[in-house]
């Protein structure tokens, strides 16, 4: 993406002027692609549900996640008035991956911005100084990789101790070298370009030209980055939920949820197979559209 | 190639230097007094000493740090404090267990994976290819635990036709020569042994074999594309080619080297994946030994358990990279 196109994003934001033949930007474009492709634009709706859902979950779960508890009635069967059954405190399941997906977005926001934020320094200080400085991050970058991630995301958050707030963290420390490494190659990429000479010619500080001019072009990789890292975030904190390190009960993360159901496997499956399926259509939504992104603002597809 | 071996190989010493920093650093993470985390509130002020002095927590960190590689440099990555067995030892006792579970799960995944995709690069756009890279995309947004226990659920409890937990049933008895139950069994010729060691193993191998098998799905579609268009391919077709022989022969030979490394990065997975696993079907390997330690607490098991297992990752991708040079020469002249 060019500087200008990034500019002219700000100056018109995604309003597609239907009659004009002429490219409208990158994001215009990029949005009618991703329209376009029917299997991205599933992966758009899903996205979409999901944001609808924790946005307006008080309103759309017809029962409290954790305070609607009746214990007589543990692991009901799905009903009319239960359509997901109830779980084995006998709360509404429907109602809990309603709430759930509150956390999910939490999750998703939380430990992405943590590795976006720590990645896109790091990358953006390798590229842009080079050196040694480059040398250094980038190798404790390689370390960080040189672990099975997942197993790595397991190990920080139980030392830190059982809590979201440390499996968040966790994954956004396992997510961070993705970040950098897109960031560090595409700000080599910018830095030998004759607008960052004449940036430079000009007076501008480092940090003007890092913010204003380099990082801007890497937003397209950035952003499909982002959009396929919430998905498995997602699926990583229900992971270190299901074991017991993510989410406490009694809160409705999809997996703890998970983990509570799981001894009840035999008697009521429906209060595993619920939550597992909530799971996978908002990753495949995140995935979906992470892909479709990747196509849709790739400049070699741009016409 | 000994030149381009050896290269590697030094090129390593600073990754093992860095992941040990940091396996040493993990213990350091807890919050508060490692010693009271490990051994909890009640523990007595003797014991704690005792721990700390055990741990060398009193000590400098570069201290402890020097010590802890030397003894890691000996083959010594320390004793569990719930069993005051050295780590290596379970580590050993489990690995076969783990090892046959990752093999057979990548078995799985490599033939279910290249085939699906090389016939879905075939017949691009055709229902097959459409089906099948759906699945795949929903085989990487799964979570594997849940599908596991989906499976047990299927075909333990419903269908009778799997066993859900362990490697062999309560009353099948095995010699143990490799402690790798399929081979055993094979060569004691123990056929029953043989049958009740896969209908343990199918349902585990499958669940932790989905997402490399999505991935090397993919991978093969999108490497066997870019071959397929290729003139070599239109030059082997027109000299009157069968079908298999041009598409086995000549493009999935050259579409492969892509799926080697995707084959040796999917080994990260499945050593994460083997956690969780082995947990929900009880498989005593050592995803289930960190697990078990992770529960209790046993922090050295975690630490040095992590830095093993990355070890092994380290030195799996370097095999593959060194495979990758013997498949195309040119990455060794580079």
């Amino acid at each position: 993406m060019s500087d200008t196109a990034s500019l002219q994003l700000k100056a018109n934001g995604p309003q597609p002027q239907i009659n004009d033949k002429e490219s409208k930007g990158l994001w215009a474009d990029a949005l009618k692609r991703i329209v376009k492709s029917k299997i991205s634009l599933l992966g758009l709706i899903i996205v979409a549900v999901f944001l609808l859902v924790a946005l307006f979950a008080p309103v759309i779960a017809p029962y409290d996640p954790i305070s609607d508890s009746d214990l007589v009635k543990r692991l009901e069967a799905p009903s009319n008035d239960h359509i997901m059954g109830r779980d084995s405190q006998g709360r509404d399941v429907f109602s809990r991956i309603v709430y759930g997906a509150r956390i999910s977005v939490k999750i998703g926001v939380i430990s992405v911005g943590f590795a976006l934020i720590l990645g896109v320094t790091l990358g953006a200080l390798a590229g842009y100084y080079g050196k040694w400085l480059d040398g250094i991050i980038m190798r404790l970058m390689d370390i960080l990789l040189a672990f099975p991630s997942v197993l790595l995301a397991i190990a920080i958050t139980a030392v830190l101790g059982p809590e979201l707030r440390n499996a968040m963290i966790a994954i956004g420390i396992v997510y961070t070298p993705h970040f950098a490494r897109i960031v560090r190659s595409t700000v080599l990429s910018v830095k030998a370009t004759e607008y960052i000479e004449a940036a430079r010619a000009i007076g501008c500080s480092d940090l003007r030209i890092i913010m204003r001019h380099v990082l801007p072009n890497c937003i397209a990789p950035i952003i499909v980055q982002s959009t396929l890292s919430v998905g498995t975030a997602i699926l990583d904190a229900a992971a270190l939920s299901f074991l017991g390190l993510g989410a406490q009960p009694p809160d409705p993360e999809w997996g703890a949820m998970l983990s509570d159901g799981k001894s009840y496997l035999q008697k009521a499956p429906h209060v595993m197979l619920f939550p597992g399926v909530a799971i996978m259509f908002v990753v495949l939504g995140f995935n979906l559209l992470g892909d479709g992104l990747r196509d849709a603002l790739d400049p070699r597809l741009k016409q | 190639m000994t030149r381009y071996i050896i290269k590697r190989l030094i090129g390593l010493i600073p990754v093992i230097i860095g992941v040990s920093i940091i396996a040493f650093l993990l213990i350091h993470l807890i919050p508060g007094d490692p010693a009271r985390a490990i051994l909890g509130e009640r523990a007595t002020e003797q014991a704690l000493n005792s721990l700390r002095e055990q741990l060398g927590l009193n000590d400098p960190l570069h201290v402890q740090y020097g010590r802890f590689m030397g003894q890691i440099l000996q083959g010594d990555f320390g004793r569990s404090v719930i069993t005051n067995s050295p780590v290596i030892e379970e580590f050993a006792a489990r690995f076969p267990a783990t090892l046959e579970l990752s093999v057979a799960a990548m078995l799985i995944a490599v033939v279910v994976g290249i085939l699906a995709g090389v016939i879905s690069a075939v017949r691009q756009y055709s229902v097959f290819d459409n089906v099948s890279m759906v699945g795949a995309l929903i085989g990487v947004s799964l979570p594997i635990f849940w599908l596991g226990l989906m499976m047990q659920w299927l075909f333990a409890f419903k269908l009778g036709l799997l066993d859900a937990s362990a490697r062999l049933s309560v009353g099948i008895s095995l010699d143990p020569i490799t402690n790798f139950y399929v081979l055993d069994s094979l060569i004691t010729g123990n056929w029953a042994a043989l049958k009740d060691t896969l209908r343990h193993l199918v349902m585990p191998s499958f669940a932790l074999a989905t997402i490399p098998m999505a991935i090397i799905a993919r991978m093969t579609r999108s490497s066997m594309l870019e071959v397929l268009k290729q003139d070599y391919i239109r030059t082997a077709r027109a000299k009157g080619l069968k079908n298999n022989t041009v598409i086995f022969k000549h493009a999935l030979k050259n579409a492969f080297l892509p799926i080697l490394t995707v084959m040796g990065l999917q080994f990260g997975t499945l050593m994460g994946g083997a956690v969780l696993t082995e947990t929900i079907f009880s498989w005593p390997g050592i995803g289930r030994l960190m697990y078990e330690a992770i529960m209790q607490r046993d922090f050295p098991v975690v630490q040095n358990g992590i830095l093993i297992i990355s070890l092994i990752f380290v030195f799996i991708n370097l095999i593959v990279d060194i495979l990758y040079s013997f498949v195309d020469p040119r990455i060794r002249l580079e």
